[in-house]
């Protein structure tokens, strides 16, 4: 088993009793970085001198006893939309291409407090748009459960990178589904965290009222010591809640007797593949085996949070993603003799297709006379998806399904259809309209690509899923279970 | 032409004078090198999010009050969408469907008639960089980006250019006073646009109105009107039709000149800002705001006359600008006489600003200056020409005006015998005056007080001069 098969808790044991140095931690990190990742291609940027200087100042801290932040010497991996003073930030676009932020993210001094090594940063669907990896404007990530798939995404790199064990764990972005959709093809742990739980400020913004960082891991405790390193507060993000902090690994009770399960009837309903519906009978099992019980209920208004969610994700890219304009950072197309046209001409080469795509369909939807019929009405469904969820836990602890309607699948195969694309979300997206938290855990094979299953909480109740998903991977054996690269 | 009637809109905007922007913590000051009163927020780099500047609803709440507006207890931020480069985020964080206040008025005056010009809103949002064209390109100051503003848009209800005018006067004076702005239309502190139309008289249907810019002065927004209005006059009654056009006034030929036709009107795209809250005002704010406004320009008026017994002119002059009412105030405060200081403050000082082309904070005079001088005059220490000298001293250099009149010995003479010396001499000296006297040339006199007055440097009492000159005659 290498180290970096191990668990936090573990490690830090083994750093406590110097058996090991964080400067080993970091070597062995590269190390299998230059082994695979020209397979798995997930790193964008490395970040390569600075952590070993950084692992170096570590253990020099080690050794005088000074006080060590909650993540001591764990190397981290950050999705690329997430912006890191001095490291290039470029999420996956060309028109941020040699892009250094002047600022941390606050996740990232956070994560700095904590003591952590900012490994490099990770590929993406370009501005976190896609479901598969395939929008980065660079090259695609692979799945390492079979290089011929898809990591899926937009945090696909992301969930790629600690499958394959080239770094402890990472952050991601969900905005539809983007950390817990690639959690599940990469057979990892992603959560979402409720909307307001981790400030968003350094986030690139794709659809400011959705977007959430999150904690990618391979296993629930670490994915709790993730979270309690980055959520809390924000003054610098209006948006961010202002409530405790629970200790989330004090939600490890293993105690789910008694606990109350809806299960969606349209989350295993038309479109989810048979073999993902099994997994999840599966599990369902596994938990009634632990004292829990499980009936089910309806989201009646989920067969529209696809619509909504790209009316109204597409209309908030459409003004944040306006800033790219050639005059402050970023391309400026040298094929322009006048402003209209420099605008024109550095949005054209330096957005890909499917961005494109999107800020049309955003500025169209928000265009007078379409306004009322698209935006506003959205919003308003909206409301109703978020009250189905309201409604759901009044008499529920928590909500249960599949995370995706089907595993990876195979590079390129749905390119040229991006309405086939848009519907590996469809399980997914109701959660970011609703603003609650949801995690994916591993939860079994297809055709010996990884499923995931999508346990989704009240808002600000991450410790309920947390315990219920930590009691699953501690009754199965699916999170043991390793990609060969 | 008299059946036509123009119909003026304005929309003026007022920065907030604020401590840090609305949306960062960056300084707010004017003046500053270019790009250095920036940060990553008001830059617009990717990943930033703005943070809602409290003082700045609080000003903006004042300034809706003071013109009385309806508060929307719950206000939000929309985003306005338009690509330019002073605008870094190709958005402009501003008010849409819910903005600060709504339906507020002012009173104007115009030829001793009174009339109510209705606010049909005031939303707050940021302002925008500063762009300078130079030769080889245009450069981009960041440093404005993102100082508050309110915009204030006024209901079409002015129908002269001098209604304009008084409108703005008005206005300026109103936010003035409030606090929340210097309104320094020379900083840009305070601009106007202007919307302008003509209909027949008696047509309720609105003609097609013309947007006016770069009217850098209340007088030249008064003049670019005039122009406008006499040109859509003409345009209509030669049988052509009015566009809709966007003109700027152009200062040297004191016409509009056609910056471009609109065609329908642009689409901003505005949509809720999702990166920051609704701000719910509850009555606990809003009466601590409340509490937070000054007495305004129309009670000061009102309150001179009754207090003071100003008449209505001296008063609503004294009250135009808070900076003169106040200077007023502290005259008063400071021991003197309220129709002498009215009569100074409105004569020689407001002459002396407007000669110099200076606000009263750019010269040396103080309150407790004036207020000195004037008391010296009242006991009779300096005569009133003498005091126009003590005046010059106090405002361009300051200080006290006994010590002035002290030092440069300044004090005038009663003392009878010595100024009787100086009548006996100078009767001496002017036999001819004293026979023009003698035949009866009352006028005579006058000659005689102004050649003492010349031999005392003024310093003599003028009534003292009078009555020893006519004794000291008589006995001739």
């Amino acid at each position: 088993m290498s180290i970096l098969d191990k668990k936090i808790s573990e490690l830090h044991q083994l750093l406590h009793t110097k058996e090991l140095s964080v400067s080993d931690i970091v070597d062995a990190t590269f190390d299998r970085i230059h082994q695979v990742d020209d397979k798995v291609r997930a790193f964008l940027t490395l970040n390569q001198e600075f952590s070993r200087i950084k692992a170096k100042q570590l253990d020099e801290k080690l050794i005088s006893g000074a006080d060590r932040g909650l993540l001591f010497g764990m190397p981290i991996g950050i999705k690329d939309n997430i912006v890191t003073k001095g490291i290039r930030t470029t999420c996956a676009s060309r028109i941020l291409e040699n892009f250094e932020p002047i600022y941390d993210a606050t996740v990232v001094e956070k994560l700095t407090e904590a003591d952590t090594i900012t490994i490099g940063k990770l590929n993406m669907d370009e501005f976190a748009m896609g479901s598969s990896n395939e929008n980065s404007g660079f090259h695609p990530t692979h799945n390492p459960w079979d290089l011929s798939c898809v990591p899926g995404g937009s945090s696909g790199a992301s969930a790629a990178a600690v499958s394959a064990g080239e770094v402890l764990f990472s952050l991601g972005s969900d905005t539809g589904g983007s950390i817990r959709q690639p959690a599940a093809f990469c057979g990892v742990v992603g959560l979402k965290p409720t909307y307001g739980l981790v400030s968003r400020y350094g986030l690139v913004a794709f659809a400011s009222s959705l977007d959430q960082i999150g904690p990618i891991t391979q296993n629930v405790e670490d994915n709790a010591y993730l979270l309690q390193a980055i959520a809390g507060n924000d003054p610098m993000d209006s948006t961010s809640a202002k409530v405790d902090i629970p200790d989330y690994l004090a939600s490890f009770t293993g105690e789910v007797n008694g606990l109350k399960i809806g299960v969606p009837k349209e989350y295993l309903g038309e479109g989810v593949q048979p073999d993902v519906k099994e997994r999840i009978m599966e599990a369902l099992k596994v938990l009634e085996g632990l004292g829990a019980t499980w009936e089910e209920v309806s989201l009646p208004h989920s067969r529209y949070a696809l619509a909504t969610y790209y009316l109204l994700s597409s209309s908030e890219a459409s003004a944040n993603l306006s800033r790219f304009d050639g005059v402050r950072y970023g391309l400026r197309s040298d094929n322009s003799n006048n402003l209209i046209d420099m605008y024109k001409q550095s949005r054209s080469e330096g957005f890909g297709e499917e961005v494109k795509r999107r800020i049309m369909l955003g500025t169209f939807a928000l265009s007078s006379g379409y306004y009322d019929a698209y935006y506003k009405k959205a919003q308003k469904v909206r409301t109703l998806i978020k009250e189905d969820f309201t409604n759901i836990f009044e008499k529920y602890d928590v909500i249960i399904g599949p995370t995706t309607p089907s595993a990876s699948f195979k590079c390129g195969a749905m390119t040229k259809d991006p309405l086939t694309m848009y519907m590996n979300d469809i399980l997914t997206i109701p959660v970011n309209l609703a603003g609650v938290p949801a995690i994916s855990v591993p939860c079994g094979f297809s055709d010996g690509l990884p499923i995931g299953l999508q346990i989704i909480g009240k808002h600000f109740d991450e410790s309920t899923i947390y315990k219920v998903a930590h009691a699953f991977e501690q009754a199965t054996e699916h999170h043991k279970a390793k990609p060969k690269l | 032409m008299s059946e036509f009637e123009t119909i003026i809109g304005l929309e003026v905007h007022v920065e907030l004078k604020t401590n840090s922007k609305i949306f960062c913590g960056c300084s707010t000051n004017f003046g500053a090198p270019p790009n250095t009163n920036v940060c990553p927020i008001c830059l617009g780099h990717p990943g930033v999010l703005p943070v809602v500047n409290h003082q700045a609803v609080d000003f903006a709440m004042r300034a809706a009050l003071a013109l009385n507006c309806e508060i929307n207890r719950e206000t939000k931020f929309d985003r306005k969408n338009y690509f330019y480069p002073d605008n870094p985020k190709a958005y402009q964080v501003s008010q849409f469907d819910k903005p600060i206040g709504e339906h507020g008025w002012i009173e104007i005056e115009v030829d001793g008639n009174k009339k109510k010009i209705g606010i049909t809103r005031i939303h707050m949002e940021e302002d925008a960089g500063k762009l300078t064209h130079t030769s080889d390109g245009s450069l981009v100051d960041l440093n404005r980006q993102g100082t508050p503003l309110v915009e204030i848009v006024s209901e079409p209800d002015i129908r002269t250019p001098e209604e304009a005018y008084a409108y703005l006067e008005k206005l300026k004076a109103i936010i003035q006073y409030t606090g929340v702005s210097d309104c320094k239309m020379e900083e840009g502190s305070l601009r106007c646009d202007a919307n302008i139309s003509i209909r027949p008289v008696g047509q309720e249907e609105f003609g097609t109105k013309a947007e006016l810019k770069n009217l850098n002065s209340f007088a030249f927004v008064q003049k670019g009107l005039e122009h406008e209005e006499k040109r859509q006059r003409e345009v209509v009654s030669g049988g052509g039709e009015i566009l809709q056009e966007t003109r700027r006034y152009d200062e040297a030929s004191k016409t509009t000149i056609l910056m471009r036709v609109k065609e329908g009107s642009d689409d901003y795209r505005y949509f809720p800002e999702p990166d920051l809250v609704s701000i719910f005002i509850d009555d606990e704010w809003l009466d601590r705001v409340k509490s937070e406004i000054p007495e305004l320009p129309d009670a000061r008026q009102k309150r001179y006359v009754g207090e003071f017994g100003l008449p209505e002119y001296d008063a609503k002059v004294l009250t135009m600008t808070k900076e003169m009412a106040d200077f007023f105030e502290g005259t008063i405060g400071a021991g003197a006489d309220a129709k002498q200081a009215s009569n100074w403050i409105m004569g020689e000082v407001s002459a002396y600003l407007n000669n110099e082309g200076r606000e009263l904070h750019q010269t040396a005079l103080t309150a407790e200056g004036l207020a000195g001088m004037i008391k010296l005059i009242a006991n009779a220490t300096i005569s009133n020409k003498i005091a126009k000298t003590v005046f010059k001293e106090l405002v361009e250099n300051g200080g006290d005006a006994e010590k002035i009149v002290k030092d440069k010995g300044l004090v005038q003479i009663s003392d009878e015998g010595a100024i009787r010396e100086i009548v006996v001499k100078i009767l001496d000296a002017n036999e001819q005056s004293v026979t023009d006297y003698k035949d009866g040339k009352e006028k005579a006199v006058g000659f005689l007080v102004g050649q003492v007055m010349k031999e005392t440097k003024g310093k003599a009492n003028p009534p003292l001069v009078n009555k020893l000159i006519v004794e000291e005659l008589k006995k001739r």
